[in-house]
């Protein structure tokens, strides 16, 4: 074999792949050509693990207006209306650097909205980090994260509306940092496509450095055992008025006209989308690498091809018009260069210093990757641990076991991280953090996107299949408790290694339960992410798929809110509660630290009698207050009604749930339960349209008073409010105030 | 006669759509001047919206006040027109010298969004003209640095002759005197950290910045008239 | 001839440092006790064209009262290398 075959392998490419790559060329391949390749055949670019299984989900719907393969899903919201809709995840670079790894994370989903010729309009982060009151370096991570998160969102102008936070050990070496963009389309949709020959490409945007060389495919790829710092490369920094500058230039080339095809430039650099767009159109490009600003000098010609530098986008144009493109670019301040020619062959074709450094087939890099159906096999340890005692004893005192549950990080109130989000711009934000689901207003319109994300990662971990169920279910009532309709779903899925054939089967488990959940409430899935090797060693995460969810209010001003409205209200408990759902709980886990038996099982035709239901009820504007009833129980979700309102409740905890035992009525985490309010005299109304709905619903008790009752425990409201707003910035930095 | 008014943004400005379509919500007539404009196309009031003019780089507003847009601004403050700096744009306006003092990281070294209650400490200015002495405001804060600083003489000044136009209920990001809004001595150049274009809509929050916008309005109708 | 400059921006003086009091109160946590007048500031480095060493100062002490350094708060001192 060639010396280039240990070069191979240092790019993540087996024998095998190189192999076939040596086909496909019939010769080896150049330095530049292996380079491109790397990063094309990445798990991280090409999916090739998860593409067999990714079949499986559906993706179609008279809704869907683009579906998955495009930068982002798009969405018919409304008549006339159409959203971009995408998650990302940003997980390995974010614990290297969290700083600058959230940030660039915020900065690569919003290009791929921004590539769907949308505008950006709201991001959400779905977070998962190790417990805080652990390591001082879990900490260090979450204050990371945040800050950069808020210093690049901030600045580009897009609200931060939304998302979780959530703890567990086992993300400790791991930590998942997955980003939602949602844009705002003001025309057709761009796409991702070169379909001329003879037009130019233009590269727009920062100059080309060596960030990232090696960088988020490989180090994607590369789970961070055996102490390899080799493959611990730089991670990329981000400028986020480079970005600001990207997306308003781009908005007005899309908006004018100019430009036949967009591509933002993330993981694999600048072969990706010259591979891309090409092979997706039957074309190829003639790519001059001198042509393209540099901002540092001696680069290698790979270098520039692979670079992950930040605040990149490809524009296709047509010649006649280049002058105008660049023009506009340059009244923006943005460098802008025509690096490269559509051809009529289809190949790429990367010319340096007079010279072909690369000649290969686009599909060749884009399309014919590995695609690999990897072993899988059912985890022996499933069955004992779904036999184990579930940790479903009662406690010593409920009231304290209740207060725990609302003080520990994963309930406490996450304003502390919130705040440093500007959440408000573009004056849409009708709900936003700290609600089920953001309710974002759109631009000089009455209608609303409604959007949650939701990954029960313990539940994954009992039953990977029940557990994507319950995310989607969850996610779809968040959205459903505003009033809204359900619509569409991106994913991103984190697991362990790919390699690992429980973690495949874990994989295939989460995408068939996703898959039958979608399909079961009608809300197909428009694009995702597949992130694998979140493992150190040999210890993987939960599964965690994280769903968003995006759904659609006709009128933001209908918007039920889960805060209590008004004293003297009724409380009405949507939905039947089972005993003993305390499989992957919190209160399993906080109260008796255990992880252990079967998650819930969700029905999911009474989940959508449940969104039909409410949405009806929100359109009549009977409902007051409508929260989803999740992690914690009944018992957190009555809480949360109350800290967010400043309004306590006296409620019947056994008369609700019609479950005898206190802690069960208080903590069983059965899905499908909503905990709604209304007026007094509108509350028989809303019990009959429950039963006309085929809803079970029960009255609970009233709003009102300094108390939070539920019969077998009291707290007092205000010392609760005070114990749930200091329990996260008491664990995080000490500052001056 | 709708008051025309100029919206200024840099490179980096991001609040100026929303400040765009509250102004045209209360009847004005807006037009927008890109930074390398060198004037202001006749307008009654100028506003510097919020944002990230050119990154924040170095410090807010430092490379903002040296853009061509800024000698117009001055002569059009110069001449007694009405200049209304939001945020970033009261940033701006104090690197420029147009406004006294300056924006230093808040004290608790992070960024902040949240709603807030501001007092109105002068009702008699063209900002504050709608709302009664000493009523409370709520409005949304959304910055880094909006912790005002100015030297105690300048201060004493400014309080006796009532150039302190806002102040925080509860300071929460360090300002000397709970400062939130300020004017210049002439009483026609404004600068205030809160974003009044985010309080406009109940629906939002508040719809008290509907009272300062108004203000300034009517301040700018009442100088076309004459 | 081509200098090398350096420009230390602090804060003035007695106006406040919450950065610096933060890091001065969390040193001792680490062991170092005995800490005081932590002050944090920027460093800028550039590079210029002069005909001499005291001209070259003088352009850069013009770029500090001009951009570099903001006099309601910020002191400066330059070095020429």
């Amino acid at each position: 074999m060639s010396t280039r075959t240990a070069l191979h392998r240092d790019l993540g490419l087996s024998d095998d792949e190189y192999e076939a790559i040596v086909t496909r060329l019939g010769r080896e391949p150049s330095y530049t050509e292996l380079a491109m390749f790397s990063v094309m055949w990445s798990e991280h670019c090409s999916y090739k693990s998860s593409r067999l299984h990714l079949r499986r989900l559906p993706t179609t719907g008279p809704q869907v207006l683009v579906g998955p393969g495009e930068g982002a899903g798009v969405v018919a919201l409304a008549p006339g209306v159409a959203v971009a809709w995408k998650i990302e995840s940003h997980n390995h670079p974010s614990f290297v650097e969290p700083v600058n790894g959230a940030a660039t994370g915020v900065g690569g989903i919003v290009r791929d909205v921004l590539s769907m010729g949308a505008r950006p309009i709201a991001l959400l982060d779905s977070l998962r980090f190790g417990p805080l009151e652990g390591a001082a370096r879990n900490r260090y991570l979450l204050e990371g994260v945040v800050a950069g998160i808020s210093s690049y969102g901030n600045s580009i102008g897009v609200p931060t509306v939304g998302g979780e936070t959530s703890f567990d050990p086992c993300y400790e070496g791991n930590i998942l940092v997955n980003v939602a963009c949602l844009g705002v389309l003001e025309g057709p949709p761009m796409h991702a496509r070169a379909e001329r020959p003879g037009d130019v490409a233009v590269l727009i945007g920062a100059a080309t450095g060596r960030d990232g060389i090696g960088g988020a495919s490989v180090l994607a790829s590369v789970s961070f055992a055996g102490g390899d710092d080799a493959k611990r490369p730089a991670v990329q920094v981000g400028d986020p008025f480079a970005e600001k500058l990207l997306i308003e230039a781009c908005l007005e080339l899309v908006r004018g006209g100019l430009l036949h095809g967009l591509q933002d430039l993330g993981a694999g650099g600048l072969t990706c989308p010259a591979s891309e767009m090409t092979a997706g159109s039957g074309t190829g490009i003639a790519v001059d690498v001198d042509a393209v600003h540099r901002r540092e000098p001696n680069m290698e010609p790979f270098e520039v091809m692979i670079s992950e530098s930040q605040e990149r986008m490809l524009a296709i144009a047509d010649e006649a018009r280049v002058a105008e493109v660049l023009e506009l670019c340059d009244r923006w301040g943005l460098p802008a260069r025509v690096v490269g020619r559509i051809t009529a062959q289809p190949r790429v074709v990367v010319h340096a210093d007079d010279a072909i450094v690369a000649d290969v087939p686009a599909p060749a890099l884009a399309d014919d990757a590995p695609l690999y159906d990897r072993p899988r096999r059912r985890p022996g340890w499933l069955d004992e641990l779904a036999a184990a005692p579930c940790g479903d004893d009662p406690p010593a005192e409920l009231a304290e076991a209740w207060l725990a549950l609302l003080t520990s990080p994963e309930h406490a109130c996450k304003r502390w991280i919130w705040e440093q989000y500007d959440h408000m711009i573009f004056l849409g934000t009708v709900q936003g953090p700290g609600a089920d689901a953001a309710v974002i207003r759109l631009p000089g319109r009455d209608v609303a996107a409604v959007l949650s994300t939701d990954g029960p990662g313990r539940y994954c971990y009992l039953d990977p299949r029940a557990g994507a169920i319950a995310a989607v279910a969850e996610a779809a009532r968040n959205v459903a408790c505003t009033g809204a309709r359900p619509l569409a779903v991106t994913n991103c899925l984190n697991l362990g290694s790919p390699e690992d054939e429980e973690v495949m089967w874990q994989f295939a488990e989460v995408v068939d339960g996703i898959a039958q959940a979608c399909t079961a409430l009608g809300t197909p899935v428009t694009g995702g992410n597949v992130s694998f090797y979140n493992a150190t060693g040999d210890r993987a995460i939960h599964p965690t798929p994280v769903i968003g969810m995006l759904g659609v209010l006709d009128d933001a001003r209908h918007a039920v809110g889960a805060a209590f409205s008004a004293p003297g209200d009724a409380i009405a408990v949507l939905g039947d509660t089972r005993a003993g759902d305390f499989g992957g709980s919190d209160f399993a886990a906080t109260i008796h630290g255990t992880l252990a038996g079967r998650p819930p099982e969700v029905d999911l035709a009474a989940e959508a009698r449940l969104a039909s239901l409410l949405h009806r009820l929100a359109a009549q504007r009977v409902l007051t207050c409508a929260h989803d009833c999740s992690g914690g129980g009944l018992a957190v979700a009555l809480a949360e009604c109350a800290l967010r309102s400043g309004l306590g409740f006296s409620v019947d905890l056994a008369a609700a749930t019609a479950v005898a035992e206190p802690h069960r009525a208080a903590f069983s985490e059965t899905p499908g339960r909503v905990v709604a309010t209304c007026a007094q005299d509108a509350l028989p109304d809303l019990l009959r349209a429950a039963r006309a709905a085929g809803v079970p619903a029960r009255a609970a008790g009233v709003v009102g008073g300094p108390v939070m009752d539920i019969g077998a425990a009291r707290l007092e409201l205000g010392a609760v409010r005070d114990a749930w707003e200091a329990a996260l910035p008491s664990l995080l930095s000490d500052t001056v105030s | 006669m709708s008051v025309r008014a100029a919206i200024v943004s840099f490179p980096g400005s991001n609040c100026e759509q929303d400040c765009e379509r509250v102004l045209r919500g209360l009847g004005a007539e807006v037009v927008r001047v890109w930074h390398d404009a060198t004037d202001l196309g006749g307008c009654d009031l100028v506003v510097l919206p919020g944002g990230f003019a050119h990154g924040d780089y170095l410090r807010p507003g430092a490379i903002a006040r040296f853009s061509p847009v800024m000698q117009a601004v001055a002569d059009h403050a110069a001449s007694g027109g009405l200049v209304a700096g939001i945020c970033n744009g009261f940033q701006v306006l104090c690197e420029a010298g147009l406004l006294p003092g300056a924006l230093r990281r808040n004290a608790g070294l992070r960024f902040i969004c949240r709603w807030v209650e501001v007092r109105v400490d002068n009702a008699d200015t063209a900002l504050t003209a709608r709302a009664g002495p000493g009523q409370v405001l709520r409005l949304p804060i959304n910055h880094f640095e909006g912790n005002y600083h100015v030297d105690a003489s300048t201060l004493e000044a400014m309080r006796r002759r009532g150039r302190v136009t806002l102040r925080y209920v509860d300071n929460p990001n360090g300002s000397l005197d709970a400062i939130a809004g300020i004017c210049n001595d002439a009483g026609n150049v404004f600068g205030l950290m809160p974003h009044p274009e985010r309080a406009c809509d109940p629906l939002l929050g508040s719809g008290d910045g509907a009272l300062l916008f108004g203000s300034l309005l009517d301040a700018a109708r009442g100088r076309v008239a004459v | 001839m081509r200098f090398a400059a350096r420009v230390e921006v602090m804060p003035k003086a007695g106006i406040a440092d919450p950065e610096g009091q933060t890091i001065e109160r969390s040193l001792p946590a680490l062991g170092y006790d005995g800490v005081a007048a932590v002050r944090v500031g920027k460093l800028i480095t550039l590079e210029l064209e002069a005909d001499d060493a005291d001209a070259a100062r003088a352009r850069v002490e013009d770029m500090c009262r001009a951009l570099l350094a903001n006099p309601v708060i910020e002191d400066y001192r330059v070095s020429i290398a």
